[in-house]
């Protein structure tokens, strides 16, 4: 399903992804942890076309199509799907008003005729239904004035309603209590199916703890040094991220 | 002397004093003496020139650099209005083409113990005495060469007048027309609103141009709310890409009333709106509201003015705009708070966003503030479209036209949700949305 071959990025000329390769088949979720500054969110941007980044080298092939040329709606509208770190308030947009046009923009972009008022009304409700999400925020403004909790959880909801192929979750457990990442969780495992995949950036291990993962990479200085198992991430629960930096240093 | 050799300035001169010669007993009218004297102020003070501190942004050389006709018939059938018409609404509705009020195209539906409606001509045919008591009352003392200018000239326009305790349901709904298909037109409507003591009335202005060639519209409106009335006044202009438009609403409130007001450009060459209201009682409320959208090489200029001269009243202003191309804005916003103005509380904003580095927007508040105890501010912001809401918006699948056409919307939203004639703000989110989709 996504394929990531030597794939090198830079920000204002300092180069983040030194030489990223990653294989995700259909169905999987992988998790992405590593200390703070190795590239994980730049590589979460990277995929999802945020143009700040500058791409100086390598692939990314995704469903057969190579993405790295394509405009971020197009590889939202091909199936991808980021759920932001920060979600960002619009004020003047209601929630309920910008998903009606993404699902719309996206069934233009495959051919596909426009759902009606009351199709689309239907959808939406049964989606937030499925995380929890009341029914009032809908009609607010996107995002604008949402506790943390809130936001994420709106980030589901989006996720649930244009049921991507790929759905990466930056640091999406980040500034949640216990509950409000339960519910997140949640949402995310009622979306998976053998033909969804997942990569779930993450810093903590507890997030992985109610999404359980398939593969766990870890990444440091823009490459991924280790790839292993769920039990990886129990070890970096355990031991820090210190071993891993000192085995890379001692090959380096 | 051929046509080429006279300019604007002389020729209106030229035309005013030769009108006067066949005037009659007439031309010696108080009506006609407020007039005369317009005329010799416009022809001391001469169009302005950027040396003008109020002028200094908006050039007018251009506008006044040809002559247009002020006497322009006009053929227009009910068939020619079609591409231009306002979603209905039960309004009263007035047209005046090239300046001069049309009944065969006009529809009143309130009762007339509620309001007279009249063109201004009609009215002071009827009653000379009670045109004249409202007539350059308020804008006499402008100092301003295009207001003289519409004085010495008014001729036709509306005159409103609502008796104490009228509450109007349907609005009045001006319509505007220059017919500038085969040549260039010039017009320059006066307008009279008096609203009586609890009298209550919405009325809009709305401006558009037919054809190509070059239209000039100088309009007055003078505006007297009494005491516990209410006033919703709107400006629409989407006028052609050769209207010159110059514009001045001056108001004034006595104690306990409200004015709330929308002025929005859609399009036009050169728009410059003057909007003047003097609080002039205790506990008024006043609200002004702006929207304007230039692209290409077009210029549009706000300037307003609130005046407090009497305690516990307040002002709240607010404008936005979206600049794109090789457009220009203006906002002038003055506040004065006078002496015995205390207790004041004035709020002031304008904010724009410009998404071309050749658009240039210059905004200036002024504050003159001569009394202690008094609430005021004012921001003015200047800015682009938020990259960050941008590339969201697109990691949902919106394309990115759509996407900034759905943020500029939702920039302008808290302005035109103050547009409460619902036929005019229907029209206007529908001409706003295809505009705003269109680049």
């Amino acid at each position: 399903m996504l394929s990531i071959n030597e794939l090198r990025a830079s920000i204002e000329g300092k180069e983040i992804l030194k030489g990223i390769n990653l294989e995700i088949k259909p169905g999987e979720v992988h998790a992405i942890m590593g200390p703070n500054g190795s590239g994980k969110s730049t590589l979460a941007s990277v995929l999802a076309g945020r143009e700040e980044y500058e791409v100086t080298g390598g692939t990314v092939v995704f469903d057969g199509k190579e993405i790295l040329d394509m405009a971020p709606e197009e590889r939202a509208a091909e199936g991808i799907f980021l759920a932001f770190q920060y979600p960002v308030e619009i004020p003047g947009v209601t929630t309920i008003n910008f998903l009606k046009t993404a699902v719309n923009e996206i069934r233009k972009y495959k051919g596909e005729s426009p759902l009606d008022a009351a199709q689309f009304l239907k959808m939406v409700r049964e989606k937030a239904k499925l995380v929890s999400m009341n029914d009032s925020l809908l009609k607010r403004a996107l995002n604008e004035g949402f506790s943390g909790g809130e936001k994420k959880r709106n980030e589901i909801f989006q996720m649930a309603v244009l049921e991507p192929k790929l759905a990466i979750l930056d640091e999406t457990d980040s500034g949640l209590d216990i509950d409000a990442l339960r519910i997140v969780a949640e949402g995310v495992n009622s979306l998976r199916s053998p033909d969804r995949s997942a990569i779930v950036v993450t810093h903590y291990q507890r997030l992985l703890d109610y999404i359980v993962p398939d593969y766990v990479h870890v990444l440091y200085k823009g490459r991924i040094v280790k790839s292993g198992t769920k039990e990886l991430a129990f070890e970096l629960e355990e031991k820090g991220y210190d071993w891993i930096k000192a085995e890379v240093e001692a090959v380096g | 002397m051929s046509n080429e050799t006279i300019d604007l300035k002389t020729r209106l001169v030229t035309d005013f004093y030769a009108r006067e010669s066949v005037m009659n007993g007439e031309a010696s009218s108080a009506f006609h003496q407020k007039k005369r004297a317009a005329l010799a102020e416009f022809d001391q003070l001469g169009f302005p020139t950027t040396r003008n501190e109020e002028w200094k942004y908006s050039n007018v050389k251009d506008l006044t650099s040809v002559l247009y006709n002020f006497n322009a018939g006009s053929s227009i059938t009910t068939a020619d209005l079609e591409d231009l018409r306002i979603p209905s609404q039960e309004a009263n509705i007035l047209y005046f083409i090239n300046g001069h009020y049309n009944a065969d195209l006009s529809v009143l539906v309130s009762a007339a113990s509620q309001i007279i409606i009249d063109s201004l001509q009609e009215a002071y045919k009827k009653d000379p005495v009670l045109v004249n008591t409202y007539f350059n009352e308020l804008v006499e003392d402008e100092k301003d060469a295009f207001t003289a200018l519409n004085t010495a000239f008014a001729h036709d326009g509306v005159f409103i007048h609502i008796p104490d305790n009228q509450t109007v349901e349907h609005p009045v709904i001006l319509r505007f027309i220059s017919d500038a298909r085969i040549q260039n037109v010039g017009s320059q409507p006066r307008n009279i609103i008096a609203v009586g003591r609890n009298a209550h009335v919405k009325v809009a202005e709305a401006y558009r141009t037919l054809g190509n060639e070059r239209s000039f519209t100088n309009t007055v409106t003078e505006i007297f709310v009494s005491e516990d009335a209410g006033v919703e006044y709107y400006k629409v202009q989407n006028e052609s890409e050769n209207a010159y438009h110059i514009g001045t609403t001056k108001v004034k409130m006595l104690d306990r009333s409200q004015f709330y007001s929308g002025t929005v450009t859609l399009n036009g060459r050169f728009t410059r709106n003057n909007l003047n209201i003097i609080l002039d009682g205790e506990r008024c409320e006043a609200h002004m509201y702006g929207l304007y959208f230039p692209d290409g090489t077009q210029h549009v200029d706000n300037h307003t003015v609130a005046d407090h001269r009497k305690p516990n009243s307040e002002s709240n202003e607010l404008y936005k705009g979206i600049l794109r191309d090789r457009s220009k804005g203006v906002f002038n916003g003055k506040i004065f708070v006078r002496p015995d103005a205390q207790k004041t509380n004035a709020f002031q904003s304008c904010k724009n966003i410009v998404l071309s580095t050749d658009a240039t927007m210059n905004t200036k508040p002024q504050l003159e503030i001569f009394a202690d105890d008094v609430k005021c501010s004012h921001g003015t912001t200047t800015g682009q479209i938020d990259e960050e809401a941008l590339f969201y918006m697109r990691s949902r699948g919106i394309s990115q036209s759509e996407a900034m056409a759905l943020l500029m919307f939702a920039f302008c939203a808290d302005v035109i949700s103050q547009i409460r004639i619902d036929s005019i703000r229907e029209y206007l989110e529908g001409v706003i949305a295809e505009k705003l989709a269109s680049k």
